[in-house]
């Protein structure tokens, strides 16, 4: 137990901390952003839009031929009508899904920014903004993919995707084998978001169980 | 422009460095420079191609020095100060730490009307922000027709990166007419365009010295001109040959 003379005071804000939160002020008092929008919108994308949502899609297309053709045909509909998940909006307003397959693989970067598609994998993680992925992906796919752990057959045909548009890209991961049965919901488990951006594939039924042993 | 945003095929970055169990914001100040970004872009004072226009308007140094809510940030100072939304001023005084003078600022009482309250936040973010229009003319090319890409270096936004100017590819497919960012960005108006995605072999790109078969990239129509594999009346010394 701490005695009162000893408490831990707040972390020393650092330089930007107090940069942004003094523009963060300005904006308040002129009127322009409702503080309470902004709480909504960190919880929004902190807590509740997120690669699960991505690993639902993938799951009924595995388990769904009627979806995964749909999917494939007009994916902005199939992911984001009511009829579908209803997983739509913002950086996501036109959706193409891409199917890997033994002989394909796609892999999905945006060299100019960092397009991605919010309402199926949230916000980007920093290495897909990063200069090493922005620079490298479009070239050099195969040794991204050594960074990642990952190393695919040299006949697999390796096609790259760069989002210089408002279209945004879903890989459909192949479904690992040793699942036939399985439910939607044990089938989203095994959907990383790596397997959805093209710089991992899905988890095997081992893998699975090892990391949840693991945690 | 050719800024330092446009990073594809550039070297010496190093590997890429995947983390365990990221989060999703690394720093109290992210959460608040996400939120203050959106928030304002909500009101309506400049469109997105003005706010990747205004990133990458960044000097190419600070721009590979900064982290990516750095760059947001900076960005979303000049878009602001840009339109008449906040005075030069007072936005380095605020950010040094001082406290508001007398003197009222600037204000723009169009930006305020339009402030999203915390309820309407999952409406907005529903409604996003498509770029599809009707189209108004024909597309020029179909899938399958072999193109070229245009050799431009503008000044301005565009979305076409420099490893892909130049270049034959195939149209893969055809996305319908989207706002054309390389007008939009610079308030000169949407002028919605068809938009392809080519296909380009990716020996066609880098030579030998690639790992990918193809590189796929979304074009609008200005991008690109009609090629053929061996089109002799582009280039008047092999039709001279030829004969």
């Amino acid at each position: 137990m701490q005695s009162p003379n000893h408490t831990h005071p707040d972390a020393p804000l650092s330089e930007m901390d107090i940069r942004v939160r003094a523009l963060e002020t300005l904006l308040i008092d002129k009127g322009y952003v409702d503080p309470a929008a902004l709480d909504e919108l960190v919880d929004t994308y902190e807590h509740r839009v997120g690669p699960h949502n991505g690993a639902r899609v993938v799951a009924r297309a595995w388990t769904d031929p009627t979806y995964r053709a749909w999917l494939l045909a007009d994916a902005t509909a199939a992911i984001g009508s009511d009829e579908g998940f209803g997983f739509s909006g913002r950086q996501g307003e036109h959706m193409v899904a891409l199917e890997n397959t033994p002989q394909l693989h796609n892999m999905v970067v945006c060299t100019l920014c960092s397009c991605y598609p919010w309402p199926v994998l949230g916000l980007p993680p920093v290495w897909y903004k990063s200069a090493p992925y922005r620079s490298r992906a479009v070239i050099d796919p195969r040794g991204v993919l050594a960074d990642f752990g990952l190393q695919l057959p040299t006949q697999t045909e390796i096609r790259v995707w760069d989002s210089t548009a408002e279209i945004r890209y879903l890989v459909l991961p192949m479904r690992p084998d040793g699942t036939d049965g399985w439910s939607e919901e044990q089938l989203a488990k095994l959907v990383t978001r790596d397997s959805m951006i093209g710089t991992g594939v899905a988890l095997t039924p081992q893998a699975l169980a090892a990391q949840q042993a693991s945690t | 422009m050719n800024g330092a945003q446009d990073l594809g095929g550039a070297m010496g970055f190093g590997a890429v460095v995947p983390e365990h169990d990221e989060e999703i914001f690394h720093a109290a100040w992210e959460r608040h420079a996400f939120a203050i970004t959106l928030a304002a872009g909500f009101t309506g004072q400049w469109n997105i191609d003005m706010a990747r226009s205004a990133r990458e308007s960044l000097p190419p140094a600070q721009y590979l020095a900064s982290s990516y809510y750095e760059i947001w940030f900076e960005g979303l100072q000049r878009l602001l100060i840009a339109r008449g939304m906040i005075g030069e001023q007072e936005l380095r005084a605020a950010l040094a730490g001082q406290l508001p003078g007398e003197a009222p600022g600037v204000r723009s009482a169009e930006a305020a009307a339009r402030r999203v309250a915390a309820k309407d936040v999952a409406a907005v973010l529903a409604k996003g922000g498509p770029t599809e229009r009707p189209a108004e003319q024909a597309a020029r090319f179909q899938i399958g027709d072999a193109v070229r890409t245009v050799v431009i270096h503008p000044a301005h936004h565009t979305r076409l990166p420099r490893y892909v100017r130049g270049k034959r590819g195939r149209i893969l497919a055809t996305h319908g007419a989207h706002v054309f960012p390389d007008t939009n960005a610079q308030g000169l108006g949407e002028h919605p365009c068809w938009l392809y995605t080519v296909q380009f072999d990716a020996h066609e790109l880098w030579g030998p010295d690639t790992t990918a078969s193809s590189v796929c990239v979304d074009c609008w129509e200005p991008y690109l001109q009609p090629d053929t594999p061996l089109d002799q009346t582009r280039d008047p010394m092999a039709s001279a040959v030829s004969r």
